[in-house]
């Protein structure tokens, strides 16, 4: 075991550093970028946080993106100029456009739409034939059924049927998880991979009155891991689906179910696969988030990769953890369908020889539609098409969401509802999910329910006093800047309309929000009562769904506010992770 | 995205927590055990009223624990729900006599006292209300010494997932 994990650990110090380098220099106009050289004898493709997007999209990867403590620039906590140093890409190239934000626009025009489950399929095919019959496995890493109006509406069985054309043998969740235990083990009856989750367990009332689990005597509710054969060697997936399902979204979905990190459990499951099973290599497939998923590599040992995702970093070569046992690889491979990531494994008896990994941008211009994917699409989408090609409005602006602090989607958006609800604050969940609008494109129905499809989505009007907002913003910021990942859930930070306040993110929790202000210059009084809109609450609430309400607005021909987010940093120019408003 | 009430809420927490305080005390035959300090049959009152964690250990054992591994405490690290968190604890020391939980930031710091009795496993499982973000401490009485494991367990408002 010791020389095992010492012999990988040599070589994958090294294949981290060669062999993990993706072509980047090319442009997009050759669809060579897609010839990968033969390596090893089991192909792992890997996609995640595709949040339902079957068709190409656009989606502006982020201008801020801090890490803090011993996570400050390191990846992924790094934008722009920083992020293509550090992983050796091309300034004005098509990769540089597909991992970065610089000049979004311009380059969105030249290189396209990336993504697409139709463009997607034809890539994994080819992936897959270059390496042969059974030498290859297709994982998906969860938010995968949320993200879309079709989605939504469908309660993710549309991505079920595409999941199965596409071929994905294991799953993990998170998203999934708030269809409730219904919907989600109606998806899972007719999908044909498996859903894996080591780490949801029956709470213990739930164990008491029987309640369906895969594993009564652990109350683990779904099967754990999986062995699969791959070019005749064994590999080990264990699936770990989002840690903080019944905190980040309403616990009605999930009452039954307690979720968690887990990692002891996590560490007995990996010692039985290499002890008792005697596989050749661990891979867990991860909705932990990529920080957490850096931590949980130092701390639990035996897993040769984690293939990652949750955070929506698209990271081009695996972060190498040094642990007890030896080293763990730790990728993240994006969101919304615009990555595939390549892990081409060199197996030999019980150990991983080396490796190489790729974090392949899917430019859709580069790829055909698979045709049988495509028909799929259509026909899912057909019943529906007139509610989602609705032009609601025309894009004023560069619409995007990602980054920590604001976008100009989210900036609309509360705009609305502060608009619509008559508020005098707005505040905004700081999804990660949501594609991008180009200025001057159509915003249809699609549009909008794309920044907006979750099942819980009825807004609210409430009167929350200055000291109760400012608890808030404090609350999520500490989710979002703990030093210690364990204790972060991976979304960015609420949006707020109606505000200005400046932050600290290397302070502590309590200590990170200052000078909150009104638009109208005065501060925010912690006694003081106001009138506050949002949408997406963990608690139950009745208002109008928020789609609705951004409608509303954008119909109503009120002039865009182009005024500036109100958000004001301090301690972080000279920190890597952020480049830019947002 | 955030619970509106929490602060309502969380008022409702610090009035509760003296309440569910007393919930670890049973009345456990207590016969064998040498008469250590948290030995006697006496309800602890001066600790269930003391408001810190040091004051509450001084009051129920008059000294301080140190640190120890052999503690094994199992608590997430993020509350699921902050008035029923699941805390538990187990331990290899041998002649453990009482075990007990304290949260630094409750109002009453002293959550519950278990008094173990001889040829009993010493692992005890309960779920306590916290009034807010707190470390946990668990202390463990053996052979007449006491050892401790904390732990930070974050109570959120929760909301906005990636």
């Amino acid at each position: 075991m010791t020389i095992r994990r010492r012999d990988f650990l040599t070589l994958a110090g090294a294949a981290t550093l060669t062999g993990g380098l993706p072509r980047l220099a090319r442009s997009a106009d050759n669809a060579g970028v897609y010839d990968l050289e033969r390596f090893g004898n089991a192909r792992i493709l890997h996609i995640t946080d595709v949040h339902a997007q079957l068709r190409p999209v656009f989606f502006r990867e982020p201008s801020v993106n801090l890490g803090v403590g011993t996570m400050r620039g390191n990846p992924p906590h790094l934008v722009g100029k920083a992020f293509l140093d550090r992983f050796g890409i091309r300034p004005d190239s098509a990769d540089a456009y597909a991992f970065t934000y610089i000049e979004f626009e311009k380059a969105a025009g030249r290189f396209g739409k990336l993504g697409g489950f139709a463009h997607l399929k034809t890539l994994v095919d080819r992936l897959r034939g270059d390496v042969g019959n059974g030498r290859s496995l297709l994982l998906d890493g969860g938010d995968l059924w949320q993200g879309t109006g079709l989605a939504n509406t469908l309660q993710g069985a549309d991505m079920v049927d595409a999941a199965n054309l596409l071929g994905i043998a294991a799953m993990t969740g998170h998203w999934e998880f708030t269809y409730g235990e219904k919907v989600l083990r109606a998806n899972l009856e007719r999908f044909k991979g498996e859903f894996l989750a080591q780490n949801v367990f029956l709470t213990e009332e739930a164990a008491f009155n029987d309640a369906r689990a895969f594993d009564p005597a652990s109350g683990r509710v779904f099967k754990p891991s999986v062995i699969k054969e791959v070019g005749g060697y064994r590999i080990a997936v264990i699936g770990q689906a989002f840690p903080y399902v019944p905190i980040a979204h309403p616990k009605r979905f999930t009452p039954d179910w307690t979720f968690g990190i887990r990692d002891e459990e996590l560490q007995k499951l990996v010692d039985a696969h290499r002890n008792s099973d005697k596989v050749d290599a661990v891979v867990l497939l991860s909705h932990n988030g990529m920080d957490v998923d850096l931590k949980l590599a130092s701390r639990v040992t035996g897993i040769d990769v984690i293939l990652g995702g949750h955070t929506h970093d698209a990271v081009p070569q695996p972060i190498a953890i040094t642990n007890a046992g030896g080293v763990t690889l730790v990728t993240n491979a994006g969101s919304n369908g615009k990555f595939l990531g390549v892990l081409d494994l060199e197996l030999a008896k019980g150990k991983v020889a080396n490796v190489r990994y790729r974090l392949l941008p899917v430019f859709s211009e580069l790829l055909k539609p698979d045709p049988a994917m495509q028909t799929l699409i259509d026909k899912i989408r057909a019943p529906h098409a007139a509610v989602l090609d609705e032009k609601i409005a025309t894009a004023d602006r560069l619409l995007y969401r990602r980054g920590n602090f604001s976008g100009s989607m989210d900036r609309l958006i509360c705009d609305a509802l502060r608009g619509e609800l008559d508020a005098e604050i707005a505040l905004s969940p700081g999804f990660r999910w949501g594609t991008t609008a180009l200025a001057g494109q159509p915003l249809t129905m699609e549009d909008v329910l794309a920044q907006t499809a979750v099942t819980y989505p009825q807004t609210y009007v409430q009167n929350m006093t200055g000291g109760q907002i400012k608890d808030v913003l404090e609350d999520v910021c500490d989710n979002l800047f703990n030093t210690d990942p364990y204790y972060q859930q991976g979304g960015d930070m609420v949006r707020v309309g109606g505000l200005s306040y400046t932050c600290t993110p290397d302070e502590t929790v309590g200590k990170r929000i200052s000078d909150v202000k009104l638009d109208n210059g005065h501060a925010l009084q912690a006694g003081k009562s106001y009138k506050v809109a949002g949408w997406a609450s963990v608690n139950e609430q009745t208002g109008a769904p928020v789609w609705d309400v951004i409608t509303s607005h954008l119909k109503s021909g009120k002039p865009p506010n182009r005024s500036a987010p109100g958000v004001t940093l301090k301690g972080v120019d000279d920190n890597p992770g952020i480049a830019g408003p947002g | 995205m955030s619970d509106i009430g929490f602060s309502a809420t969380r008022r409702l927490i610090l009035q509760g927590a003296g309440a569910v305080a007393l919930v670890g005390l049973g009345n456990l035959p207590f016969g064998m055990a040498p008469a250590l300090a948290a030995a006697n049959d006496k309800y602890p009152e001066d600790a269930f009223k003391a408001k810190s964690e040091a004051d509450a250990i001084k009051a129920l054992y008059g000294k301080s624990p140190e640190p120890s591994d052999k503690v094994k405490m199992d608590a997430p690290e993020i509350a699921e729900n902050g008035s029923v968190v699941p805390i538990s604890v187990s331990t290899t020391l041998a002649d453990v006599t009482s075990i007990a939980f304290l949260v630094s930031e409750n109002p009453v710091a002293l959550v519950a006292t278990y008094r173990i009795p001889a040829g009993t496993a010493p692992s005890v499982a309960n779920r306590i209300k916290m009034a807010r973000t707190s470390n946990v401490t668990v202390v463990v009485e053996a052979g007449g010494k006491l050892y401790s494991a904390t732990k930070e367990v974050k109570v959120t408002v929760g909301g906005c997932g990636g």
